[in-house]
């Protein structure tokens, strides 16, 4: 069986499965738009979290919140399920197919065999939509991907039953309710003073406050923990930063765009030029990771470049500490 | 990022012809999207995880081989796993997976304990009891 959905290829697998799945509802929604209303722009470092060996930075919030937000911001209904055992999950996914609807995954990366082998790691906040299922395979639409897949009965098990930081336990979701008229301009402004207050939150690890915690850990790193490590939680940081279209600049970038379809909706020219201006401290998080990779890749033993780039970073958050403030005034 | 900036390096995608796609402004600074092969930064992020990787499954190879450590430790460090993804993996505390890490402990596990690991490593109970680290 196989339902009659349409794959297109996003940078981002949360925005993509829920611009996916609206499309699928008759609701035209872009990525930009997906990830702007869902409010996806975050920082937080959890120096106490530690991911592959590395203090944990996360660039967004928790898994599932922008799909959440989005719909709530909307007025669209999505139901979720978690499952206890492995039978039911797979009898409610089937049960879903029979009835064609495509439907929305939490999933673990590991196991996910269409994935280069490098690019396995235990990270369980992936999403995917299962839109047919064969005799021996699931249909997928992997948004991260530029054409569909597909992954054994065995394989799906697997990444839906992964288990560590946020096991997924089967979780599913899918539109149950997606109203024709949505009223954008709302949701929109909601969703921007939400950001704004995330990235201005008076908390010391998150938003602007957390990158500046970072720059300034950064600047200790290769006293405190020697060359070698410090190297590798640098480099765990550029790929936090800009694996497959998450984090530092690509976030930035996908943050403009919505800023630009904003401000036609809105009819608010300020949110234009406040969107040139998302683009170029993305630009900025684009030379923080060239200079952080020419340490790692020469093994830099100096100090002085560890201060370089923590300069790059806190004058980013000076700039986005300036730009979070002057989007606060624009739509108020 | 100007469309004609989105980075075309040979990357770990490119091997397998994967594309990710970029957003980026075309020549009148509208948002569209572009697909990109790689970006070298990013190569070299990853491919200094993947070393450090390596050394630490060497490393374990090591200590198994000199009775340091049980077998458990070293398919952990295989499968790209810490003490907490594992012990969640298996459904045991923390504390009693560490345990496990010892030779002498591992050598009195029942095959029923056992079967946990082997199961997690992806493989079968024998082969995570009689692993010789040459």
């Amino acid at each position: 069986m196989e339902t009659n959905f349409t794959h297109h290829q996003s940078a981002h697998c949360e925005n993509g499965v829920a611009s996916n799945l609206l499309k699928h509802n008759g609701l035209n929604i872009s990525e930009p738009m997906v990830f702007g209303i869902g409010s996806g722009l975050f920082f937080v470092y959890l120096p106490f979290i530690k991911v592959n060996h590395a203090p944990a930075i996360s660039y967004r919030p928790l898994p599932g919140q922008i799909f959440n937000k989005l719909a709530k911001r909307l007025g669209l209904k999505i139901k979720r399920t978690k499952f206890a055992s492995v039978a039911n999950a797979n009898k409610a996914l089937d049960q879903n197919l029979k009835d064609n609807i495509p439907t929305g995954l939490q999933v673990g990366v590991y196991n996910l065999s269409y994935f280069p082998d490098e690019y396995r790691f235990h990270f369980n906040a992936h999403n995917l939509v299962v839109y047919g299922k064969t005799e021996t395979d699931y249909l997928i639409s992997d948004p991260v991907m530029e054409t569909v897949t597909t992954l054994t009965h065995d394989e799906l098990e697997k990444v839906r039953f992964a288990k560590g930081a946020f096991a997924p336990r089967g979780q599913m979701y899918y539109p149950v309710n997606v109203p024709t008229n949505v009223d954008f301009s709302s949701a929109i402004i909601k969703a921007i003073k939400n950001t704004c207050r995330d990235m201005l939150a008076p908390a010391p690890i998150i938003g602007v406050r957390g990158i500046r915690f970072v720059a300034k850990q950064i600047r200790k790193w290769p006293i405190k923990h020697g060359t070698k490590k410090a190297n590798h939680y640098l480099a765990q940081m550029v790929r936090m930063q800009e694996e497959i279209g998450t984090g530092g600049g690509g976030f930035r970038f996908i943050y403009a765009a919505f800023l630009q379809e904003a401000a036609a909706i809105l009819n608010n020219e300020k949110l234009k030029s406040l969107s040139l201006e998302m683009t170029q401290i993305g630009d900025l998080w684009r030379d923080f990771a060239v200079d952080a990779s020419r340490i790692y890749k020469n093994r830099s033993t100096q100090a002085d470049a560890y201060n370089t780039v923590a300069d790059q970073l806190s004058h980013i958050a000076d700039l986005e500490e300036a730009f979070f403030k002057k989007l606060k005034a624009a739509i108020s | 990022m100007k469309k004609n900036e989105v980075p075309q390096d040979e990357g770990n995608l490119s091997k397998s012809n994967m594309k990710e796609l970029m957003y980026a402004t075309d020549e009148n600074g509208e948002y569209t999207t572009a697909l990109s092969t790689g970006w070298e930064p990013k190569t070299i992020a990853l491919s200094n995880s993947i070393d450090d990787i390596n050394e630490r499954v060497a490393e374990a190879k090591s200590q198994v081989k000199n009775g340091e450590v049980s077998p458990i430790v070293y398919f952990m460090e295989l499968h790209k796993m810490d003490v907490g993804i594992l012990a969640s993996y298996v459904e045991m505390w923390k504390w009693r997976v560490k345990k496990h890490f010892k030779p002498k402990v591992f050598k009195g596990l029942s095959d029923t304990v056992l079967s946990r690991y082997a199961k997690a490593f992806n493989i079968s109970v024998s082969e995570l009891k009689n692993f010789k680290a040459d």
